[in-house]
């Protein structure tokens, strides 16, 4: 019992008090950031990295710091989602369609607990897949080479962009502005300096954590500015909270189905969240006999997203872990956190760094226990966050934005580089260019250039060696399915859209 | 329009990066690639999906209009300003102006901004210094020293 071994290697890790002490804060503020609108998952995770570092954890103090706040925030989005029918964060909007309806039915109390506790299926139950599928993924990937690893990098850019945006050929841009700026910076081969300018900031590269923090953070207060910050009031009161037992049961197939969907969707290098909320919210609808309930404030409809999305959230830390990865836009910033430690995520991460992997999978059971007790009876609590106004919020996270990466450089070309990032990222939105490809590229770029450049010195130079093994060839296959597939399949699978308020 | 002109940027870049990836001198022992040929395909595959976007332009997003492209040049000034005057001037004093000119841009006011600018500058500076340790300075370096 090899699994029992290494769960109680975990919990011999995650059950220090520190340990328990981080997965507990870190539950806390990532239900507070997911709740925020306007403060998702990924930014809220970028702020937290520069700081966490400043805080002098070790490795793994401070991935299971940052994977409780990931988690807590894919809990937490559903609560901005249904009381004032604005998604605290991406894959939350879903959880808008029914949820902020059956709110106004006067219901608010118990849409929020019945999705926390989908929410809690389905987060469970995926740690439980990733804990099983895990391992054996590592396994695989020990037979991966550099011409796997390029066909695989591939294969997560084309379903980013091919799922991830309306338009393949701007989610290509996407991709290829951080391929080239991760570039810059001396090239690793032959120790020359590329595309620098004869900067000296520049020789080094452009640290991903300065653009994530620009490309998510400021350019989210640019946002603000322009929108003036939709200073709503509380769209919907909260009454008492009640366990909706009867809608809980009704609903027990659903999460089941939507959890298997979410985590299939997670699995999906550069696939993630949105798609695991979105698919099981649509197969629900389509396998229901009665469909114009849906979209009124059907619990099916809210028990369906959130379990998807938070069922992806743990499939998507699988290839992330075993192979290096990201299934998303924020286990790309985790992943960005594991490469400023300095831990390679990899299939040998597992056989030499059980501690961080299994201390990593121990917290996050004991993260989700702490999740429902945080996000059903003290719901209420969270909810009074969504009243902090946007002119007090917003000015509180640039500045920590700002401290945060000047503190990791102590450069004030880092700070102004963050903010050419979140002017960027303000105009990249502007133009629905999506941002998350461009962190993946700069993430991915110097790996991806460094397994091409591998695969071409062992076969000499032959470009079929890239289509060389049955595994590349699949990966190839996928690539090219998962960018053009969704030309086609858009005209059926367009998103519904959320409702407009009429009061 | 908007997408055609950035597909024009995109593609001006691609070509700039193509000629500055292949200005780059191959050393004898490099390997069969060398370090300009991937920069080199990224800047063709930008270069073809630039010429998409100029050919199939999406619809216009909705710029914002002259006064919030104003309001919005403020905040990047002075988070500028901020970025240089951080170091020299100490913590509290930039980020209580800083926090307070974002805040005054996302919601009018000046004495609800100042006093946000204010409170984030304090508070975050307790938090920052004392509960998380890092090292800032309050106050700009040559006041401490004098008072110190």
């Amino acid at each position: 019992m090899e699994l029992l071994a290494n769960l109680a290697l975990g919990f011999s890790v995650a059950l220090t008090p520190t340990t328990l002490g981080l997965a507990i804060i870190g539950c806390v503020l990532g239900t507070m950031i997911g709740a925020l609108p306007g403060l998702g998952p990924s930014n809220g995770v970028a702020i937290l990295i520069p700081l966490s570092f400043s805080f002098g954890l070790d490795a793994t103090q401070a991935l299971v710091l940052m994977t409780s706040v990931y988690f807590g925030a894919m809990y937490g989005g559903r609560i901005s989602s249904i009381l004032l029918n604005i998604p605290g964060d991406e894959p939350a909007m879903m959880t808008t369609l029914d949820g902020y309806p059956m709110a106004k039915q006067g219901r608010a109390g118990d849409a929020l607990v019945l999705s926390g506790v989908a929410s809690f299926v389905g987060a469970l139950l995926a740690t439980i897949g990733l804990m099983l599928l895990a391992p054996l993924l590592a396994q695989v990937a020990f037979l991966f080479g550099p011409a796997e690893y390029f066909a695989l990098y591939l294969l997560a850019f084309c379903t980013l962009g091919g799922i991830g945006s309306n338009n393949q050929a701007k989610a290509a841009i996407a991709v290829c502005l951080g391929l080239g700026i991760a570039m810059v910076g001396v090239d690793s081969s032959t120790g020359m300096t590329r595309f620098t300018g004869g900067s000296l900031h520049l020789f080094d590269g452009i640290d991903f954590l300065v653009a994530i923090v620009g490309l998510f953070a400021v350019a989210e207060v640019f946002v603000f500015i322009e929108s003036r910050g939709r200073d709503s009031a509380i769209g919907v009161t909260l009454d008492k909270i009640r366990i909706p037992v009867k809608d809980i049961l009704a609903t027990r197939l659903t999460m089941l189905r939507s959890t298997m969907v979410g985590f299939i969707a997670g699995l999906l290098p550069g696939a993630g969240a949105s798609l695991g909320s979105f698919l099981a919210y649509m197969m629900e609808k389509s396998i229901a006999k009665d469909k114009h309930l849906f979209g009124k404030g059907d619990p099916r409809g809210i028990a369906a997203p959130e379990a998807g999305n938070n069922a992806a959230a743990g499939g998507a830390l699988v290839p992330m872990l075993t192979l290096g990865v990201p299934g998303s836009g924020t286990t790309a910033v985790l992943l960005a956190l594991l490469m400023t430690l300095n831990i390679t995520p990899g299939p040998l991460l597992f056989t030499e760094r059980p501690d961080v992997v299994w201390g990593l999978i121990a917290s996050l059971l004991i993260a989700n226990v702490v999740l429902l007790i945080l996000n059903v009876p003290m719901v209420k609590l969270f909810s009074r966050i969504l009243q902090v106004p946007a002119a007090i919020l917003l000015p509180g996270v640039t500045m920590v934005s700002f401290v945060g990466i000047y503190s990791l450089s102590g450069s004030y070309f880092d700070l102004l580089l963050m903010i050419g990032f979140g002017v960027l990222g303000y105009i990249l939105r502007k133009l629905s260019i999506p941002a998350v490809p461009v962190i993946l590229g700069i993430l991915l770029g110097g790996h991806m250039e460094v397994s091409l450049r591998r695969a071409m010195v062992l076969s000499d130079g032959d470009w079929t060696y890239l289509f060389g093994s049955p595994i590349s060839i699949g990966l190839w296959i996928g690539a090219i399915i998962g960018f053009i597939a969704p030309l086609f399949l858009r005209s059926y699978l367009k998103a519904p859209q959320p409702h407009k308020d009429d009061i | 329009m908007s997408d055609r002109i950035t597909g024009l940027v995109v593609a001006v870049l691609a070509l700039a990066f193509f000629a500055s990836a292949s200005q780059l001198e191959t050393p004898f022992f490099a390997d069969p690639l060398g370090p300009s040929a991937f920069p080199m395909l990224i800047s063709a595959v930008a270069f073809i999906c630039a010429g998409m976007m100029v050919l199939r332009p999406d619809a216009e997003p909705d710029w914002p209009v002259l006064s919030t492209f104003i309001r919005l040049s403020i905040a990047v000034l002075v988070l500028v300003l901020y970025a240089y005057g951080l170091k020299p001037l100490g913590f509290v004093l930039p980020t209580a102006l800083a926090a307070g000119a974002i805040s005054y841009q996302i919601r009018p006011g000046f004495r609800a901004s100042a006093l946000t600018g204010v409170c984030v500058s304090i508070g975050l500076f307790v938090i920052f210094k004392y509960g998380l340790g890092l090292s800032l300075f309050a106050l700009p370096r040559w006041l401490m020293t004098m008072i110190g």
